[in-house]
């Protein structure tokens, strides 16, 4: 057991425990999965600058605030606990690819040879993380939910507006991750 | 004089709720008030997902790269899977009629098409392919000690204030 969960688990485990958190969540008390909601709390709590889409009753959505703090516990645990210690396994296509940028580094979640505290205010740093940051808080804002509450939440609930919400997603991703990312890391 | 305060209330709070359910996914539909300690079982659950986030290394940079080159197969097995057991539970619960803990029927919304759903999604997309992170593995990329990630953290909240001040300006 202690062997399994020291090792990264496989798709089979994973998906259907995260698709778990869908009811896990309606039956404990009514709530709809999705996280980047907590982006526009932290606004409405923070900086609600009289803005009439921040003027709500974040109070009713603490919930949510606790659960992404939860994510971040749970970060922390597998970290403290049972980290797997060897690097990130991925196809060796990609790891050609990326040795081409002189990305080799694969033991963190992260490439830590782009992120960094010290790479943040290079061109490339401010592009991936602070640009990338911006572009996945506004966008999931003006679609109206992200990976969790599109992808996930509203296609469980089989919503046609959530797979044409998922389809940009992906198409994003293909357009950035092989046409933008490989000029970006040149 | 009451039942007309009560109306006014009653109004104020379907206003807030049609802003809620027409901008965010996330609507909170319990009408129950609890102590806060109740959301201490969120908290359990945000841990156990933020668990099998880092374990599946659905919050590795690398994993996400390789989704959208085609070159594996992991994450859309996992959001595949993850779906088809979300579309099973749901239909469950619809089915048998299951209450939540509290004994209140489960409530479902259906979401509006807009054009937002195209535009933002793209936008969202783009930000995922570079970040190659969702909102979500950003705290458990922080939780593993990558504190760089605080700063895209940051950038996606002004990111999200940002559509907030333009959103009557944006096509939708």
């Amino acid at each position: 057991m202690a062997e399994f969960l020291m090792q990264p688990w496989p798709w089979y485990i994973a998906g259907p425990l995260i698709g778990l958190t869908v009811p896990a969540l309606l039956i404990l008390g009514n709530k709809h999965f999705g996280i980047s909601a907590n982006l526009r709390h932290a606004c409405a709590t923070c900086f609600p600058a009289n803005i009439p889409f921040f003027k709500y009753d974040y109070k009713k959505e603490i919930w949510n605030l606790f659960f992404v703090a939860g994510i971040f516990l749970g970060g922390i645990l597998t970290f403290w606990l049972f980290n797997h210690p060897g690097p990130v396994v991925v196809n060796p296509n990609l790891v050609k690819e990326l040795e081409g940028y002189g990305i080799n580094d694969y033991s963190n979640m992260v490439p830590v040879q782009l992120y960094s505290w010290e790479n943040l205010l290079t061109g490339k740093g401010l592009a991936m993380m602070v640009g990338g940051g911006f572009l996945v808080g506004f966008g999931s804002r003006y679609a109206g939910g992200c990976t969790s509450g599109h992808a996930i939440m509203g296609l469980s609930t089989l919503q046609w507006p959530s797979l044409v919400a998922t389809i940009c997603f992906m198409a994003g991703g293909f357009i950035m991750a092989n046409l933008i990312l490989p000029v970006i890391l040149q | 004089m009451v039942r007309e305060n009560n109306t006014r209330k009653l109004k104020a709070q379907d206003t807030d709720f049609e802003v809620r359910a027409q901008d965010t996914v996330c609507v909170n539909e319990s009408g129950l008030e609890h102590k806060w300690y109740h959301n201490i079982k969120y908290l359990i659950v945000g841990i156990l997902f933020g668990i099998v986030f880092v374990k599946a290394e659905v919050i590795s940079w690398f994993r996400i790269q390789e989704m959208f080159r085609l070159q594996s197969f992991h994450m859309y097995g996992i959001i595949g899977s993850a779906m088809a057991v979300g579309i099973l539970s749901v239909w469950l619960i619809k089915k048998l009629n299951i209450k939540t803990m509290y004994g209140e029927p489960i409530a479902f919304t259906s979401k509006k098409f807009n054009k937002g759903q195209i535009y933002g999604g793209l936008i969202f997309g783009l930000g995922w392919g570079l970040t190659g992170a969702c909102p979500g593995p950003l705290f458990a990329q922080i939780g593993m000690g990558a504190t760089v990630v605080i700063a895209v953290l940051l950038s996606a909240v002004a990111g999200t204030w940002v559509y907030g001040k333009l959103r009557e300006k944006l096509p939708h």
